[in-house]
């Protein structure tokens, strides 16, 4: 696991209390250029899959002016679960 | 609904063929008199019209019948599958001020990126979620819209 996949979970796991997250370097040569998230948090609740992703873009701003490409997955706890049992 | 999925899997492997779409003028700024685009102050003001211009706008790299990303593929893909073919679609390859300027009018990091109506919609993840829940058959007809996966999905039942 690279040094910005975990500096990308930590700072997920902190700022957004995410219970749960995964980070993949999706680039071709694992050179930290692109990358793709989970993030599971109750603070997602009630919130429209933009507000979602925006807060997931704003708690990463700085890394992602450095990353090339960024896909991300936000769900509930309840979605979580609900996507893990099927 | 699962033979969505297996559509947009379908349609996001590569080298899947590639729709031909009505592209806008993005050479705008080179037209005399017009000052779309033309200067970096403007470009929000610019923008804010682009977006309004027409229904469904999509910034992108490349054009329609030749998206330079995976992404931006990924969204002409999934347009096309819903038979939206009548799209402004901006590439921001040919222009640096575009690219950055669409990025900080969206308050959004990266390209590709959608606008109906003139409201902002979201990148290649969420139009893909939107997709695959259904959700964009819904704000396609909330534009006037009739998605054409409507029509397949009531064959096949």
């Amino acid at each position: 696991m690279s040094q910005i996949a975990d500096q990308l979970r930590d700072k997920l796991t902190k700022e957004l209390k995410a219970v749960h997250v995964e980070v993949e370097d999706t680039s071709a040569n694992r050179c930290a250029a692109s990358f793709k998230a989970l993030v599971v948090s109750p603070q997602f609740e009630g919130k429209p899959l933009l507000q979602r992703h925006r807060m997931v873009n704003t708690c990463l701003a700085e890394e992602l002016k450095e990353i090339h490409a960024f896909e991300q997955k936000t769900l509930t706890p309840e979605q979580w679960e609900k996507q893990k049992s099927q | 609904m699962n033979s969505l999925i297996r559509a947009t899997a379908r349609c996001l492997r590569p080298g899947s063929a590639v729709y031909l779409t009505r592209q806008a003028d993005t050479r705008m700024c080179l037209t005399p008199g017009q000052r779309f685009l033309c200067s970096a102050t403007g470009i929000k003001k610019d923008l804010a019209e682009i977006v309004k211009k027409d229904k469904v706008v999509v910034f992108m790299k490349g054009d329609p019948s030749q998206p330079m990303c995976g992404f931006s593929n990924a969204v002409v893909q999934i347009l096309r599958m819903h038979g939206v073919d009548d799209y402004a679609s901006y590439n921001v390859l040919e222009d640096q001020r575009l690219r950055q300027g669409v990025k900080d009018f969206s308050n959004w990091p990266t390209i590709p990126q959608v606008y109906f109506n003139g409201e902002f919609v979201g990148g290649c993840d969420i139009l893909l979620q939107m997709h695959q829940n259904g959700d964009l058959v819904e704000e396609l007809e909330k534009l006037g819209i009739r998605s054409a996966l409507v029509d397949t999905e009531n064959k096949s039942k």
